[in-house]
């Protein structure tokens, strides 16, 4: 028989009412339940479609969690050499959490945020020295860097787990729903969390550091000295005018203070700045290219915003202009080991601060070129 | 959070594997009734035509999708090259990241003017599996 002849059938069989043999009663039914079924009980099927995506993603989650904890803790005993086993104390670090300073009277409060994140830096230098005592600075920075991803990791995995199980107890489609709308991104947050692990565990150049990458071929071969906190500057010639380079101090996991250490410079120099360039790696949107190199004004520097508060009350002081240049990847690049492209970008950012010297600043002029990132696999 | 915790999330229960391979089974047993049963009863051979499809259908998909939970649950480590060049005679080597490789660190001297070589770069290479389309404007 040809395939018409059997559909024909299929049609026949399909459209048949109840009267007729017991398979097509039988297919009336399932119909009829199937249509019963959507009209009372689509929502929760939809809701449980969604519970178990959402329980798919958690478990990825939970392995990523688990591998970041593992990397963490045999990087510890692999360079720090502990006495004892560190996983007990591991476990105690990446449930450790930050509460934020009160912000009702808003007066103050980067003071206050300041020295939270003071304590908090100071809390988890201790408790690496801790964990890993043979560790020297540069390796105690990649672990504490490391540290702090597992954390993250661990973070994600249970506020994702808070919702999953909150959803699943309510059966609240819009707890569901809220989370399972957010996954993508969340997801990819982890994933680059979880090639980050690596990266600082073996101290490999991260995305986020090509700020400190063009900073670092700048003052490389010239005299540097450490300024204010945990950076190092570099006097450089640089056409025709005298350029001050910041970065954070290298080849060690560390973003340093560039807010100190630019308003220490212009100190330092009474004011007398021409212009400050400051170079970052910045988030790009979908459909730009990773590595494309952009140019604007303003303090470009992420965070939580303190250093950005004090660079700006600084340069308010002394009305010196402030131009941003910026080298575009995405999440994923930032936190893993730097991709060719954006390795490469920095000798176009270089150009492009050259040009920015050249426009705006006059011969004889002192300019600040502060290279702004987690310096972690670049030295000086 | 111990290791039988880590493993587990990579784990695929025997029970759901057996009950997609009796639905395979059934889904195949369906598919040879119904063409036994073409000549003699079509009506009831296409109901069995449609219940093995069916069944077919559902549990490749179910087994493609098990499979494809494994393989995303892999963290993918890309490789790492180091750059090592000679500053006095321009010379240069790549080779795999070590770890306590640095940018500017001083490494061995070179194979030809007997110098410190210094690294010049450390990145990955990153290849476009299927490069999304970009939008023409």
């Amino acid at each position: 028989m040809n395939i018409v002849a059997a559909l024909f059938v299929l049609k026949n069989q399909l459209l048949q009412f109840p009267g007729g043999d017991i398979f097509s009663q039988i297919l009336t039914l399932i119909i009829y339940a199937f249509i019963f079924i959507s009209i009372f009980y689509g929502q929760r099927i939809q809701l449980y479609i969604m519970l178990r995506e959402v329980e798919g993603s958690l478990y990825k989650l939970k392995y990523i969690r688990d591998e970041g904890r593992r990397i963490a803790i045999e990087t510890i005993k692999e360079i720090g050499k502990p006495q004892t086993d560190p996983s007990a104390r591991v476990d105690r670090f990446l449930e450790y959490f930050t509460i934020a300073p009160q912000s009702l009277d808003p007066a103050g409060v980067v003071w206050k945020l300041e020295h939270i994140l003071d304590v908090r830096d100071t809390r988890f230098k201790d408790e690496v020295k801790l964990l890993a005592p043979a560790a020297d600075e540069t390796q105690a920075n990649n672990l504490e860097n490391t540290l702090e991803a597992a954390m993250a990791l661990n973070y994600i995995y249970k506020v994702i787990r808070h919702y999953y199980l909150l959803g699943k107890k309510t059966l609240s489609l819009y707890i569901i729903m809220q989370i399972q709308m957010i996954l993508p991104l969340v997801m990819r947050e982890a994933e680059a969390y979880a090639s980050a692990l690596k990266a600082f565990a073996y101290g490999q150049p991260i995305g986020d550091g090509v700020g400190a990458l063009v900073a670092a071929k700048l003052m490389h071969g010239h005299q540097t000295r450490k300024v204010p906190k945990d950076c190092v500057v570099a006097e450089v010639p640089f056409e025709g005018r005298t350029a001050y380079v910041i970065k954070a101090e290298g080849p060690g996991g560390n973003v340093g203070k560039p807010g100190d250490a630019i308003k220490t410079i212009i100190e330092e120099n009474e004011g007398k700045i021409a212009n400050i360039i400051m170079i970052d790696a910045a988030l790009k949107l979908e459909g730009e290219e990773v590595g494309e190199v952009a140019e604007g004004v303003g303090a470009a520097i992420g965070g939580p915003g303190v250093d950005q508060f004090k660079i700006e009350e600084t340069i308010l002081k002394y009305r010196i202009p402030i131009n941003a240049v910026i080298i575009k990847e995405d999440i994923g690049d930032a936190v893993s080991p730097m991709r060719k492209e954006v390795f490469e970008a920095a000798d176009k950012a270089i150009e492009r601060i050259r040009q920015v010297i050249l426009e705006r600043t006059r011969e004889g002029d002192k300019v600040i070129i502060a290279g702004v990132g987690n310096t972690i696999g670049i030295g000086q | 959070m111990s290791r039988s915790n880590a493993s587990a999330a990579t784990r695929v229960s025997s029970f759901v594997l057996l009950i997609i391979f009796v639905t395979l089974a059934l889904a195949l047993a369906a598919l040879v009734l119904a063409i036994y049963l073409y000549d003699t009863a079509p009506g009831v051979a296409v109901y069995w035509l449609l219940l093995g499809f069916i069944g077919l259908a559902l549990s490749t998909y179910v087994l493609f999708q098990t499979r494809q939970r494994i393989l995303r649950l892999r963290i993918e480590m890309p490789p790492i090259t180091t750059t090592i060049e000679c500053k006095k005679c321009g010379f240069k080597s790549v080779r795999e990241f070590q770890r306590g490789d640095y940018v500017f660190k001083e490494v061995e001297p070179c194979q030809k003017c007997n110098e410190k070589m210094i690294i010049t770069a450390i990145y990955r290479e990153v290849r476009e599996k299927g490069k999304a389309p970009t939008f023409p404007y």
